[in-house]
């Protein structure tokens, strides 16, 4: 195993706040992180050469659907432990942590909820297991934020329907085995349908030239009257709500995954800090990179903070969406900031990939976008306190 | 027919992070001052078996340790990387059994399992001798391969086995069933999965379900897998004589914490009387000639 000297920080004690077993699953998926993530991702951001076998090593690993039932391959878990899983593999790479957002939140999430008993027995224990990889369409290329507005359409023509319509920016799109694909009926309501790869007049072509997020799979997805069996509807999938449920599970695990990007970006500038040495003294004995250092480590410890609550609050079944933005929004800007200021700490060295900072820093720059932007989340609070909605 | 493979794994003190009370005043091994781990070549030699189950369809892989009843912990670390099953072998007479009474009883052990493999690490960090494994297969009377860094290949009869000798490799073919010991140079062992966490966190051995205020009947009848036999001097059928201090040759005299003070060396240049001085060490010291 890489020797790993990474130390995340705790600075509340947060840990007397974890059971035995979140801390051994915080363990296990920090151990696998260490050992087929770290040696491998710099490389593979680089090159931009997504470790797409690491899909079928993470379900050997029980990293996907943790909260969904053993019943159907998951592990039964809390919701406290999904966010710690989704914080280790983040301080691996967002990318990792995104490929597990999409197929235990976006994936099997909406199969566990919406879908039929067939379905489930179908499709989730393979997909738990990694030997199925899905994605999630909802986006499209002239509707981010305005999902609601989607053109992508179904209509019934006998047993089956005709899906038409293209999704773009779509994690995993070209790998995917299955796509959990967002289009609207005849009567305008936003439904839920399995898309199988192999399906005619399906396609799934890669978006490269990307800077963030190079270790993952974005592309589009394009329906050309493709026809769907009646069974890979979603029965109970109906309304936009119905996504934004699935989007709302996948930003609880983005507020608590970036904390490990953060983490690991302090941690980095706090070691660099204090074996760099300019004017013959460490660059930690500065004021100005103390300011820095103790700013992460507030921010982090805040950060973890709010998950850990809102974890409470999940695992009781009090947490509202709002909640949720609150955190996404906050987490994420606190992780880029971090590793924005962390980049500074190391210099020109930070600028490289000897370093993981910079390559945390550019990925954050996507996750800060994707489910739902910023300035969304801003909204959605804003709507919540004044009852006022400012979208359009 | 499954693969049965059993791994020998021992819990050992944490010889590797000694403090200052590691010793008691009587020169013996402070067990409580350090922390009980999984000895390090012996999770090798589970990734080792590991790597084979990977392989080979219905592939089993059951743990056997010897020890107090904590070491259960063990087989339920194995069980968290994938291990099948494991019997603790715990009984106070077995107490106080050196390499020749330790082997004597994992012979009879794996007897009763009947496997085509058995790996074990190559020593144990508390002991350092490298004898239990070798005893056990000359007890046995199955072939031995020692040193093993990698299994290369492997069927129901054969195996391919690369050993890592002090000036090399070796590579080897193997009629099973035989005993291999496995190398601190062996692939490392793979993590905790998160599944198999959750599917045996509650799996107790007899010992602990007699002390545990819980009750756990119904899900030990629910979930036979979680509860882990132990096995007695009576269960294997061991000859008492055989065992614990009685059947231990070895006395220990004394266990020494060696700190090499600064005054024991010396600096040596290139010059004839200093690789005279040393030459003459070397010797003396039985090094070398
Ligand atoms: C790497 C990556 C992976 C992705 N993976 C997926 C996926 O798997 N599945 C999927 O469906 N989608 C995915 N997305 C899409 C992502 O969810 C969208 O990019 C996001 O919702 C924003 O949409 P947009 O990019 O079209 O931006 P727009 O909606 O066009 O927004 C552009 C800017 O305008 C602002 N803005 C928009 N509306 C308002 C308003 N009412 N008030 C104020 N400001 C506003 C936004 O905040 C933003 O700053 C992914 C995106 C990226 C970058």
């Amino acid at each position: 195993m890489t020797a790993s000297t990474y130390k995340p920080p705790d600075y509340y004690l947060m840990d007397e706040l974890l059971s035995d077993e979140h801390k051994m699953i915080r363990s296990s998926v920090r151990d696998w992180v260490n050992r087929e993530v770290k040696p491998i991702i710099e490389e593979a951001s680089q090159l931009n050469e997504p470790p797409t076998h690491l899909m079928e090593t993470m379900g050997e690993n029980g990293i996907f659907g943790p909260f969904i039932p053993e019943k159907y391959g998951g592990a039964g878990l809390d919701y406290i432990s999904y966010g710690l899983i989704m914080q280790e593999l983040e301080r691996g790479d967002s990318a990792i942590r995104s490929a597990a957002s999409v197929q235990s939140s976006l994936v099997m999430f909406p199969i566990y909820i919406f879908g039929s008993d067939a379905q489930k027995a179908q499709f989730l224990p393979r997909l738990a297991k990694g030997e199925l990889t899905g994605c999630f369409g909802l986006t499209e290329p002239n509707h981010g934020s305005d999902p609601g507005n989607m053109i992508t359409r179904i209509r019934e023509k006998g047993d089956h329907f005709i899906l038409d319509g293209a999704k773009l920016w779509i994690t995993n799109s070209s790998i995917a085995d299955i796509a959990m694909v967002w289009a609207k009926d005849e009567k305008g309501v936003v439904r839920g349908l399995i898309v199988e790869k192999g399906m005619e007049g399906f396609s799934a072509p890669e978006t490269h030239d990307k800077w963030s997020l190079r270790a993952s799979v974005t592309g589009e997805l394009v329906f050309d009257g493709v026809k769907i069996p009646r069974k890979n509807l979603l029965p109970k999938a109906k309304g936009l709500r119905s996504p934004l449920m699935c989007l709302n599970s996948a930003r609880y695990g983005i507020a608590w995954g970036v904390i490990g990007a953060a983490s690991e970006c302090y941690d980095t500038a706090l070691r660099y800090s204090l074996q760099r040495k300019q004017f013959d003294r460490f660059i930690g004995s500065f004021q100005l990179q103390q300011k820095k250092l103790a700013e992460m480590l507030t921010e982090i410890t805040k950060a973890q903070l709010l998950v850990w609550r809102l974890g409470e609050l999940k695992n009781q079944g009090k947490e509202t969406a709002q909640m949720v933005s609150m955190a996404k929004r906050n987490n994420v800007k606190m992780a880029l900031d971090i590793a924005r200021e962390a980049r500074q700490i190391i210099g020109a060295m930070g600028i490289t990939s000897n370093y993981p900072v910079m390559r945390h820093m550019m990925n954050l720059e996507s996750v800060i976008t994707y489910e739902g932007t910023h300035d969304i989340h801003l909204l959605i609070t804003g709507h919540d306190i004044t009852g006022i909605q400012a979208f359009k | 027919m499954s693969f049965k493979i059993v791994v020998l794994a021992k819990q050992v003190p944490d010889t590797r992070n000694v403090g200052k009370d590691a010793m008691k005043a009587d020169g013996t091994v402070n067990r409580g001052a350090l922390p009980a781990i999984f000895n390090p070549e012996d999770l090798q030699a589970l990734e080792q078996a590991l790597m084979v189950k990977d392989q080979v369809e219905d592939a089993e892989i059951i743990i056997l340790t010897m020890g107090p009843p904590r070491a259960v912990e063990i087989i339920r670390e194995a069980l968290y990387r994938g291990a099948t099953s494991g019997y603790l072998i715990t009984d106070r007479k077995f107490a106080g059994s050196d390499t020749l009474a330790t082997s004597y009883t994992l012979a009879l052990a794996v007897k009763k399992i009947q496997p085509h493999l058995v790996i074990a690490g190559r020593q144990a960090i508390d002991g350092d001798t490298a004898q239990v494994g070798p005893q056990i297969a000359q007890k046995l009377g199955i072939p031995q391969v020692t040193y093993t860094e990698q299994i290369l290949d492997v069927n129901l009869d054969e195996l391919k086995i690369r050993r890592r000798l002090e000036r090399g490799v070796e590579v080897v073919k193997c009629k099973t069933p035989l005993l291999i010991t496995v190398h601190s140079s062996a692939a490392e062992c793979r993590p905790r999965n998160a599944k198999l966490l959750m599917k045996y966190k509650h799996a107790r051995s007899v010992s602990e379900l007699q002390e545990e205020s819980k009750d756990y009947t119904e899900m030990m009848t629910n979930k036979p897998y979680l509860r882990l036999e132990e096995w007695s001097v009576a269960d294997l059928g061991a000859d008492e004589e055989a065992l614990g201090l009685s059947g231990s040759p070895t006395k220990v005299k004394k266990i020494e914490n060696v700190v090499l003070a600064k005054k024991e060396s010396v600096n040596l240049t290139t010059e004839d009387k200093d690789i005279d001085y040393l030459m003459k060490e070397l010797i003396d010291s039985h090094v070398i000639g």
